[in-house]
């Protein structure tokens, strides 16, 4: 049954990942990325690695394909000056793809990742939680390499967070100042004593 | 009766089969419930705005829902010429999806739970996420520049959002010590005050609101504010595939208030525990009453606001998410954290690991 599951995950995989490629329009290429992050968290689920999972749905597909998403919608891609010029450039991309895949058999195959050297999993036993064995193990073993990717990743924040930080000279709003407004800075009432119409103007 | 027993044995000897059965008897009840809160919504916003509300089908008007499903049921599905078929048709049903997915890790009482998986609040977030597809897609799909931009504000807000609900869900596992939801409900032993909205309190506060603009209702209806983009994402859509989108709405708004019961008020223990002769005099009371009982408050709760605020400017929102609940949840973790590694009070005493 779970090898039934694992091909039909698998499957759908290489055929999500293949269409994100070939795919023409870019929006259904975003759509079918979203796909393959959702079958590959599948996968990782038959493995017991459930945290693994869910963060991969929760991060990936939750948040950064909504922002991919978001961008890919708005800009309005003209599809054919991109295609120009396939066939001159096709035997460069033949070349760095083979390239691309000699190098992944060699690091990848059977001679550094067989089950000789790699067992398979084992079925954990009954209570086994996966989010406390990455837990233990982020915050023991590798407490210094998880603090120094945290730190990383905040110096990245502040720092993108101060590119957008310009000098405002278009009609930006300043929220605080809004909220405080009260209705007396913003209506004079003013008192004015009733006059007669002067009759000799006319 | 040995028919009946057979029967049942037999029942829950097909597990699959079982588990069909288990999930209609979530959902039926869930879309029943739909229909009835579009009910309860309109009469009372009708009592607010010193009304009457539907009160023409049926005794009080009780067959209303029945009726506007009926209608919409019958109604043609129009296809805009120029959009994109296909995904127009799959955007409802990823709207749908995930707003019924989540349910499965609801503990409706002690045992009554369909799947009682570890990682339940890990999967709840995960699966909410989801559901902000079927809007960006519906007001992609429908080539239309109201829904499209209905679509891309509902985008934007719900992953800000997203970030200020996550953290305020931190705060409770930080608190419970488990990321399984029954777990959760029963770190929250011992009455009305051993609840976690005292403890967590602006944690509490934050995911609500965050999860009213994660349903995108009011006040946080931008991504379809009638006065500027008509209907915004689904503008489009009409008969069932429009009222798919509003089943998920509900069912989401449903969910959101009992993942807040469950969560914060105790989800179903009951709110006399400890106290003498109350808890005695409602020990019969089954759990799931009183997760429905709270589920209402929180469901009431969102007409109130629907009823009383105008809608949020978008840069307000914005403001909102990020600058107001983010820091709030953050400054409350650290709280939170140092409550749970110093013991302080009944809430924290709980034995981590």
């Amino acid at each position: 049954m779970e090898q039934v599951i694992f091909y039909c995950f698998a499957a759908l995989l290489l055929f999500a990942s293949s269409m994100v490629i070939t795919v023409r329009n870019p929006v259904r290429a975003a759509l079918f990325l979203i796909l393959a992050f959702f079958t590959s968290a599948g996968i990782w689920l038959l493995l017991d690695a459930e945290f693994l999972a869910m963060t991969l749905v929760l991060v990936y597909v939750g948040a950064v394909m909504v922002l991919f998403l978001f961008v890919v919608m708005m800009l309005d891609i003209d599809l054919a000056p991109l295609q120009e010029g396939f066939t001159q450039y096709l035997p460069l991309g033949i070349f760095v793809a083979a390239l691309i895949t000699i190098e992944m058999i060699a690091v990848l195959g059977a001679s550094h990742f067989g089950l000789d050297i790699v067992a398979a999993p084992i079925a954990h036993p009954e209570g086994y939680s996966n989010t406390k064995e990455i837990g233990l193990l982020l915050y023991t073993i590798y407490v210094y390499p998880f603090e120094i990717a945290s730190v990383i990743l905040t110096v990245a924040i502040i720092a993108a967070i101060t590119l957008t930080l310009r000098e405002k000279k278009s009609k930006s709003q300043d929220i605080d100042k809004q909220i405080k407004v009260q209705a007396k800075d913003r209506v004079r009432i003013v008192k004015m004593e009733a006059v007669k119409k002067q009759e000799s103007e006319s | 009766m040995d028919s009946i027993i057979a029967l049942t044995n037999w029942v829950t000897e097909q597990t699959v089969l079982y588990t069909v059965i288990k999930i209609a008897a979530i959902i039926v009840p869930l879309m029943l419930g739909v229909a009835y809160l579009t009910y309860a919504e309109r009469k009372v916003i009708g009592y607010i705005q010193v009304r009457i509300g539907p009160n023409r089908v049926g005794p009080f008007g009780l067959l209303q829902p029945i009726a506007d499903g009926l209608k919409l049921a019958l109604k043609e599905v129009i296809f805009p010429a120029k959009s994109n078929l296909y995904l127009f048709l799959v955007a409802p049903v990823l709207a749908i999806g995930p707003a019924l997915a989540a349910w499965a890790v609801m503990p409706f009482d002690a045992t009554l739970t369909l799947a009682n998986i570890d990682a339940g609040l890990l999967y709840i977030l995960a699966i909410t996420s989801m559901g902000v597809y079927g809007i960006v897609i519906a007001g992609w799909a429908s080539n239309s520049r109201y829904a499209f931009l209905g679509a891309l504000r509902s985008a934007a807000q719900v992953v800000s959002y997203e970030i200020a609900m996550g953290f305020a869900l931190v705060g409770v596992l930080i608190a419970a010590g488990s990321l399984n939801l029954g777990e959760i409900i029963t770190a929250q032993q011992g009455g009305f005050w051993n609840w976690y909205w005292l403890p967590l309190f602006p944690l509490f506060v934050v995911y609500f609101i965050s999860g009213v603009a994660e349903t995108n209702r009011a006040p946080f209806d931008v991504s379809e504010g009638e006065s500027e983009i008509v209907a915004g994402f689904h503008v489009e859509y009409s008969g069932m595939a429009f009222a798919v989108f509003f089943l998920a709405e509900y069912a989401d708004m449903i969910l959101i208030s009992m993942l807040a019961s469950v969560l914060f008020m105790g989800g179903w223990l009951s709110p006399f525990q400890g106290i003498a002769g109350l808890e005695a005099l409602f020990s019969w009371v089954p759990g799931i009453i009183w997760l429905l009982m709270k589920t209402c408050i929180f469901l009431f709760l969102y007409l109130w606001l629907r009823a009383t605020f105008p809608r949020y400017r978008y840069d307000q929102i914005m403001r909102l998410g990020w600058k107001v609940f983010i820091p709030v949840t953050l400054v409350w973790l650290v709280v939170v954290a140092t409550a749970q590694v110093f013991d302080i009070g009944p809430w924290f005493t709980e034995a981590v690991l």
